[in-house]
């Protein structure tokens, strides 16, 4: 195929003018793009009320969306699951009479746990949910992981604000408007979490990965402790998360920490509560550079 | 006009048996289609339509926990630009790449600065080139997505992330596999684009 011959426009001084200025609006643009990249390199947050707008338009089209993202799941785990029912079923029997022993043990946990925080005289911080709501997008070409919920500064929302499910962690809020909110979710690379290990508290950090997995970073370092499936939560410790939100599940070991999976994948979630910040510090940092609330 | 076929073993013309009806239904179909040109709202527009509209691909229903999606508006910009030359400005990645960067995750600006080059070297490269063809297509494209990827990946690590050029290295490889797709269905839509709808007036 030749290339087109509409390149040489002749004599004609409007024609040609005409592609000259095509020319320099496109130089100018990618100036412009430029520019505007150093402006976001300086000040992460300059362009949120733009990225607001947009999201609150958008938003009805992914509310659609995460319907679809939950049913066309469903689908594929039904035609799934009938494929080994009879021994799933056997297997689940079992666990259920497990779980009703461990349900009454854990009951009388429970109550004792209560009357020594009642004779200690410790106040219950568990506050309720400010919002639970759906996940509308999560971006998908780009190395950055952010999502956006369906519930805002009407609601009750606030930057800094600890996202999850019911399965485990999402994210922290980053960016709130009227009817909707920017997430960082765990798996961005920028988002550091404090946790510690379910079953004795070893204390770590986890750092999102690009490819959808954590990675988890020993604070003592020395002999690697940690065995594959063991299941970190978070420490409370950063006072953002609420300690005892599950996170991973480890995977490989690695010479300093573990490679882990995790346990409530954003992306795939299509309902999530917003909870309310664990411990407000005593001075809040700029919302603009929120990152380094999350270290201890 | 009546219309006349030739019964087989009879012989000779004879008028066709449910005439009026189906003369009528034949004239219908031919009316609709002389004396139509196509819409210039759709055949001008659909491009741009079609990136923003890929643009909103985050709000699919697409389970995607990694970076593993091509960045499908991108590349139907490029499809575009070598289907039809001149049919979007050169200024186009401009404006395209902004709203972009509204729903993409990357820092603003990265999409209207990466969208603008890729135009400009486009530009650049159809005058160098006499000729054109599927697999050097392919190649320029392959060329600009990688450069696009990469680039991307280094202007979202300068604000805030940290994540390693090998991570994209998956997303890259089914960007070039997905491209002579998104270029068939650009095609596509540049039949649509000029299916004629509208009649013509004097």
């Amino acid at each position: 195929m030749p290339p087109p011959s509409d390149r040489r426009p002749g004599f004609s001084r409007r024609a040609q003018f005409g592609i000259f200025s095509g020319y320099v609006a496109a130089v100018l643009g990618a100036l412009v793009g430029a520019i505007l990249i150093v402006i976001a390199i300086v000040d992460n947050g300059s362009f949120a009320f733009l990225r607001r707008g947009a999201d609150e338009v958008a938003a009805p089209v992914g509310a659609a969306g995460s319907v679809a993202r939950a049913g066309s799941r469903g689908f594929f785990q039904r035609i799934g699951d009938y494929f080994d029912a009879a021994d799933k079923n056997a297997a689940l029997r079992r666990e259920v009479e497990i779980a009703r022993v461990q349900q009454i043990r854990m009951r009388a946990l429970a109550t004792e746990n209560h009357r020594l925080k009642a004779l200690l005289g410790v106040t219950d911080s568990a506050s309720p949910p400010i919002a639970t709501t759906r996940m509308v997008a999560s971006t998908s070409a780009s190395t950055r992981r952010f999502a956006i919920i369906g519930a805002g500064s009407r609601q009750g929302v606030e930057v800094r604000m600890p996202v999850r499910t019911a399965l485990g962690l999402v994210g922290r809020v980053l960016e709130v408007g009227p009817n909707t909110s920017r997430v960082l979710l765990v798996t961005d690379s920028e988002n550091v979490v404090p946790i510690r290990r379910a079953r004795d508290g070893i204390a770590a950090f986890s750092e999102g990965q690009a490819d959808g997995r954590l990675r988890l970073r020993l604070i003592n370092v020395g002999v690697n402790p940690l065995k594959r499936g063991d299941v970190f939560v978070t420490s409370g410790s950063g006072g953002i998360y609420r300690p005892g939100i599950p996170v991973a599940q480890v995977q490989e070991l690695t010479p300093d920490g573990a490679i882990a999976r995790i346990l409530s994948d954003p992306a795939a979630s299509e309902f999530v509560i917003v909870d309310r910040v664990f411990q407000e510090l005593p001075e809040p940092p700029s919302p603009a550079a929120p990152a380094p609330a999350t270290a201890p | 006009m009546a219309i006349v076929r030739k019964p087989r073993g009879l012989g000779g013309r004879q008028p066709l048996v449910r005439l009026p009806r189906a003369q009528n239904v034949l004239n219908e179909r031919l009316r609709s289609r002389i004396n139509r040109a196509p819409s210039p709202l759709v055949s001008r527009g659909l491009p741009w339509l079609s990136v923003l509209l890929l643009s909103l691909v985050p709000f699919a229903p697409i389970v995607a926990s990694a970076p593993i999606m091509p960045p499908l508006a991108f590349m139907a910009l490029l499809a575009w630009r070598m289907l039809r030359p001149g049919m979007l400005p050169v200024w186009a990645g401009a404006p395209l790449g902004a709203f972009d960067d509204l729903y993409s995750g990357q820092p603003f600006g990265s999409a209207v600065l990466l969208w603008s080059a890729a135009m400009l070297v486009m530009e650049i490269v159809d005058v160098r080139l006499r000729w054109r063809g599927f697999l050097q297509d392919w190649a320029l494209a392959a060329a600009l997505i990688a450069g696009y990827l990469v680039l991307a990946t280094l202007l979202a690590n300068a604000t805030g992330g940290r994540t390693p050029l090998a991570a994209i290295l998956p997303q890259l490889a089914l960007s070039l596999v997905v491209h002579p797709l998104v270029t068939r269905g650009v095609a596509l839509l540049d039949r649509l684009r000029l299916v004629p709808v509208s009649r013509v007036r004097r």
